[in-house]
């Protein structure tokens, strides 16, 4: 009764060929997606380190990074074609944008934790309640873009063109490539330095670690979860900006979503909790994801792909490559 | 049914009595509407099996002819048909039922449920319409072939991740729910946005040449559904009152309490995610059945999290709750197509001010629902009511 048709070209092909010709340039290209996955991811890490807590509302926190930086360049009289500019007026405006972003997304996030969260902290709400106050909050910011800016995406803006730099393997890596994958893992740096040298960074690794006991030891847990969000905000803002350099029309109200999974995936990969282990697992997953899109021949395999990975990595190892260790180890 | 009433009526005097003179020294601790509320659950507890059927059969009966009695007030702004609008209520409420599930039984949440919903109409669809290259088979077979089919689904995603905290299943089954549609969108087979037309309806006496379960006739889809809405509900309602249930409930008080008391929770989860999933399957086919059209529009993750929150809004463990909830969610954006285009907005910010305010919902599960066998929840009352009539005798005696 139950009979499949056998032209399986029907349900999945494979196209190898077209994988070992382009090898070199889809590696390039995941690793500058990877390093926009790492970004995001830290945010879903250091929550998820601090109050144990998906926090699926972290996508929209990201797009609308992506929003204010299309505003802003869009002010700065950026448009569908790009501007010639001296190159020192150009950084000068992606650092604007890049600040409007990061503003952006951390106001969002410190507001989502001051409306949402933080109530249902007072009312000690159960482990079920945060995550669908997060679905809840996630939603409600969507469909508050939805009702702004309407279901089609925010025009193109194309900062400048991406020069080929040098070629690696016969294939040409761009400047604009280069930008993010640098500027992602300089900022990871700087973040993870951050969380292990300052004050504030040992606060929210003793919180991760024991909540009551840091609290006892003297440190403000509302302060650093706030400042958590706050930090995770930022990051989001700037990968919002890279965002949207590589993707210049992919601004719409619901792009932050499958985003958001895929660095909650890139975040689990790596090790939940595990600055570095982002890092990791936002390259490999941008690897992996542009890969399997090649393979299988439609971009929206990169999502399937995407996912896949995830339960995968559940499956065989649910700490993560590097393992987590904002805290304990927690699986 | 008059006779059933009158002959449940009879033992409820008595123990009524009692529940007036424990409520007379509560009386400053409770306020008015909540003993109203308690002596109306006593009541019910007091009432037989069969006086219990006997009060709840009139509603049913209500319920199942509400697209015949179209009540004024009530019914659907002129663009909406009612009938249909009812049939979308009663599929909402199935679903609720079997998110009901996983979410308030087993306290697992599902963010992926239209993952199921639309493997159950791809089911219906794949072995009834015409466009399919598969084997056909009647529509009613497909019914029970969308469950079987969804629990597969269910078990392959949740051995995975139920192993896990529950965060994890959240965001798998998010993902989940979004990579069906993706896959309906680019597997040639599934034909995307084309999708398959002429979805099988179940046989039925013809009309001037219309079938009885044409797409546009709601009554006789609404019949139905109602019909396997109250099916689900009587053997839910075994499930949880058997070992089973009482497992999911262990779990979703403390998972850890649970495993330590010798609860397999990792079994038991399993189950309720496969029973949550095979009832999505079905409220699926029958979808695909009433619109006889599916492609993979219909299927985003948003409406997902409207069917979270019908769970939440009736008030998730409650199964009266969950199908009013269900029949909400769906009611309010027909009745009051003013609103309609905000209520994604509306039910999202309902999700977090009812977590916030009002996590039990509209309908809460009720505080001894722990106690599940009748007489033995009749007995623990009784002992209950006992101890605590001793002190004030004592203290009477005092003074």
């Amino acid at each position: 009764m139950i009979y499949l048709p056998l032209d399986t070209s029907q349900w999945i092909s494979l196209d190898w060929s077209s994988l070992a010709q382009n090898f070199w340039s889809v590696t390039f290209d995941g690793l500058t997606f990877g390093a926009i996955y790492a970004l995001v991811a830290l945010g879903y890490t250091l929550v998820y380190g601090v109050l144990n807590l998906i926090n699926f509302a972290h996508s929209e926190v990201f797009i609308s990074g992506a929003y204010a930086c299309v505003f802003m360049l869009t002010a700065l009289g950026f448009g569908p074609s790009p501007l010639s500019m001296p190159a020192i007026e150009l950084v000068g405006c992606l650092v604007a944008a890049c600040v409007a972003a990061m503003a952006a997304s951390a106001a969002v996030a410190f507001a989502l934790e001051r409306v949402a969260y933080k109530p249902l902290r007072a009312r000690n709400g159960s482990r079920l309640a945060f995550l669908i106050t997060a679905i809840g909050a996630s939603f409600t910011i969507q469909y508050l873009i939805y009702l702004w800016r309407g279901a089609t995406a925010e025009p193109a803006v194309i900062m400048f063109i991406p020069q080929p730099v040098f070629t690696v393997f016969g294939s040409t890596i761009d400047s604009q490539q280069i930008l993010i994958v640098v500027a992602a893992v300089v900022m990871m740096v700087v973040v993870d330095q951050f969380i292990r040298r300052t004050r504030l960074g040992r606060g929210i690794r003793a919180v991760a670690q024991d909540p009551d006991t840091a609290t006892l030891m003297g440190i403000d847990r509302e302060r650093i979860i706030v400042s958590t969000f706050a930090i995770g905000g930022l990051l989001a803002g700037a990968a919002a900006l890279f965002y949207v350099m590589k993707v210049p029309s992919g601004v719409i109200y619901n792009g932050g979503f499958i985003l958001g999974i895929k660095a909650f995936t890139a975040a689990v990969l790596g090790g939940i909790g595990n600055i570095r282990g982002a890092l990791v697992g936002g390259l490999l997953l941008g690897l992996i994801g542009n890969y399997g899109q090649i393979l299988l021949g439609d971009s929206q395999w990169t999502d399937v792909v995407s996912f896949v990975v995830l339960v995968l990595i559940l499956m065989v190892r649910p700490t993560g490559l590097l393992g987590s260790d904002l805290g304990k180890a927690r699986a | 049914m008059s006779d059933n009433v009158s002959a449940g009526g009879g033992p409820t005097e008595p123990i009524l009595g009692v529940e007036g003179a424990q409520e007379h020294e509560d009386e400053q601790a409770e306020s008015a509407r909540r003993t109203r509320f308690s002596a109306l659950g006593a009541w019910w507890e007091s009432l037989p099996r069969v006086g219990q059927w006997g009060v709840i059969l009139p509603f049913v009966l209500l319920v199942f002819f509400l697209p015949v009695i179209n009540p004024p007030l009530i019914t659907t702004e002129p663009g909406n048909d009612w009938p249909l609008a009812c049939f979308d209520m009663a599929r909402f409420a199935l679903v609720a039922l079997g998110l009901n599930v996983v979410v308030g039984q087993a306290g697992l949440l599902d963010l992926g449920y239209v993952g199921f919903f639309a493997v159950g109409s791809y089911v219906a669809a794949l072995w009834t319409s015409p466009d399919s290259s598969l084997v056909h088979i009647p529509y009613l077979w497909t019914l029970p072939l969308a469950m079987i089919v969804t629990v597969v689904f269910g078990v392959v995603l949740g051995i995975p991740t139920l192993r896990l905290r529950g965060d994890y299943l959240a965001i798998v089954t998010l993902g989940f729910g979004e990579i069906i549609r993706l896959l309906a969108t680019i597997i040639p087979a599934m034909r995307g946005q084309v999708g398959f037309q002429g979805v099988g309806h179940p046989p039925g006496p013809a009309q001037h040449g219309v079938p009885l379960f044409a797409n546009n006739h709601g009554t006789p889809w609404y019949m139905l559904t109602v019909g396997v809405i109250i099916l689900v509900t009587i053997l839910l309602g075994n499930v949880e009152r058997s070992r089973v249930g009482r497992a999911w409930i262990a779990i979703r008080e403390d998972e850890d309490a649970a495993e330590i008391m010798g609860v397999p929770t990792f079994k038991f989860k399993i189950w309720a995610f496969a029973t949550g999933a095979a009832i999505g399957g079905l409220s699926g086919a029958l979808f695909a059945g009433q619109v006889g059209f599916v492609n993979n529009q219909k299927f985003d993750v948003v409406t997902s999290v409207l069917f979270l929150c019908a769970v939440i809004l009736g008030g998730s463990g409650n199964k009266l709750g969950v199908i009013i909830g269900g029949a909400l969610v769906s009611y309010i954006p027909n009745r009051f197509t003013s609103i309609a285009d905000y209520k994604y907005l509306i039910f999202g910010v309902a999700l977090v001010l009812l977590m916030i305010f009002r996590s039990q919902g509209l309908i809460g599960a009720r505080a001894h629902l722990l106690l599940f066998a009748r007489t033995a929840r009749m007995r623990t009352l009784e002992l209950l009511r006992n101890r605590r009539r001793e002190p004030v005798t004592t203290e009477e005696a005092a003074s």
